[in-house]
């Protein structure tokens, strides 16, 4: 475990840069100006709406939900790959039959149409 | 500078130098000598080639050859005002910068610049865990919030489109990236990347050549990770004004610059301990080459490194941009299939070697 003790001191280091980083800015930077600055930029315009009154594509989440499954497929790899030379054909083969579950759905999803954009 | 090393170790004792000494040393050194100024220098090498590549001069008035040009660029961004707007998420605001640039160089914790540690002296890398590959993966996956959280809490039409659009795009290439990463792993058989380095020596050659499709697929979902062109969709200028970070300025948005080309840096770095043998010579194999063993690992991890540093740069000089479906297509239709074909044959192949 001693192994991972620098990340943490790294981790520290990092906090403390960034923090001095914008405590300088803070300390160095320019007043505030005009109100109107603070308005969402709207190409000049005043906005009539703003980007929190609205929805947006359901696309999105659609993605969001396939990358948890090929992300968790990538989880189960990493340590299949580190002990694949233990595991051998058995390995192999199991992990073939994982992958093999995995592109039948993955060919149900792009016939549903879910990878389709447009 | 052994002798030094050598008084400091008897003065404090071994436990605490190597546990938090020689690390915070390390780690100093890496980020404030090292990363710092090559980020730095790096938007400035970025801005003349692509002046040369586009037959004009860049940036070349603030001292010889433009040099000074990136202080100048930081004391501007110092002193001007960064406002947060009024409709703002206040909190998320400040922090969306912070989670971009922090996991991006945390990442550097475990990258190997050298060999282990000789008699006496000091490792070239801050500390080589066993699951080296699983943290640079984990964490350089922690950016993606820091663009989202950005883009959503300005409230700006324009910066909540970005921010969609990069949160998915980031998404959508992490999955072929994770399948490319595989394939170097599962040659190496560790998951350290000290010893993925140490495994390419011993086999005798570097992993791009017999992972030459996960080499390509990691180069592309690595340009897709970092927004850069042709994959710049998130802050398409021409659509979205500046994506995600429209809202942002001063200091804020110097940071999410620097998140940028730390990632740039984290993608090649990895890409060069991964497929080109980080600090091996070339061709490791060829006794014809002996020669340049003198030469120090560091010097060759950084000539890699800046390799692909430049074909990012390159790239953004030639290519035009994606659309948003086509990038999506290329991801999710072309890169997965790719990816697990190649995985499945690279155990294949390992299987009837063995």
């Amino acid at each position: 475990m001693t192994s991972y003790l620098p990340i943490l001191v790294f981790t520290l280091v990092a906090v403390l840069f960034l923090t001095a980083a914008l405590l300088a800015a803070r300390l160095l930077r320019h007043a505030g100006s005009a109100s109107m600055n603070l308005e969402p930029y709207e190409c000049g315009n005043e906005a009539l709406t703003f980007a929190h009154d609205h929805r947006f594509s359901i696309r999105y989440y659609l993605i969001a939900v396939l990358f948890v499954i090929f992300d968790v497929e990538t989880v189960f790899l990493f340590p299949w790959a580190v002990l694949f030379d233990q595991l051998a054909l058995f390995g192999f083969i199991e992990m073939m039959v994982f992958l093999a579950i995995l592109v039948v759905g993955y060919v149900y999803i792009w016939n549903r149409g879910a990878l389709r954009w447009v | 500078m052994t002798s030094l090393i050598e008084s400091v170790r008897t003065t404090v004792g071994d436990t605490l130098f190597y546990g938090a000494v020689s690390p915070l040393v390390k780690i100093l050194v890496l980020l404030f000598l090292m990363i710092l100024p090559l980020i730095a220098y790096l938007t400035l090498a970025e801005r003349r080639i692509l002046g040369f590549m586009q037959a004009r001069l860049g940036p070349n008035r603030v001292g010889p050859w433009g040099l000074l040009q990136p202080i100048a660029d930081v004391a501007k961004l110092l002193v001007k005002g960064d406002s947060i707007p009024l409709r703002a998420v206040k909190w998320a605001f400040v922090l969306a910068p912070c989670l971009v640039v922090g996991p991006a160089i945390l990442v550097f914790a475990v990258i190997p610049l050298g060999p282990r540690a000789e008699a006496g002296g000091l490792s070239w890398f801050v500390t080589d865990i066993n699951t080296g590959l699983l943290f640079v993966v984990a964490t350089a996956s922690i950016g993606v919030y820091g663009l989202i959280l950005g883009g959503w809490s300005s409230n700006n039409k324009f910066s909540l489109m970005g921010g969609l659009r990069s949160a998915a795009q980031m998404i959508s290439y992490e999955v072929p990236q994770g399948l490319a990463l595989v394939g170097p792993v599962l040659l190496a058989g560790t998951l350290s990347m000290v010893g993925i380095v140490e495994a390419q020596k011993a086999d005798r050659f570097w992993y791009v050549f017999p992972q030459i499709v996960g080499f390509f697929l990691y180069l592309v979902a690595g340009v897709a990770e970092t927004n850069r062109n042709p994959f710049d969709l998130p802050e398409a200028e021409s659509e979205l004004v500046a994506g995600f970070h429209t809202e942002y300025s001063g200091m804020r948005f110097a940071l999410f610059f620097l998140g940028e080309y730390a990632n740039m840096i984290v993608i090649s770095a990895v890409a060069t301990t991964l497929f080109l043998g980080g600090w091996l010579r070339p061709f490791p194999n060829v006794e014809a080459l002996a020669f340049l063993d003198p030469v120090p690992g560091v010097i060759w991890f950084a000539l890699k490194v800046f390799v692909f540093l430049f074909l990012y740069i390159w790239f953004r000089g030639t290519f035009p941009r994606y659309r948003f479906d086509q990038l999506m297509d290329l991801g999710w239709k072309w890169m997965i299939p790719v990816a697990l074909g190649n995985l499945a044959l690279t155990a294949l192949v390992k299987l009837l070697v063995a």
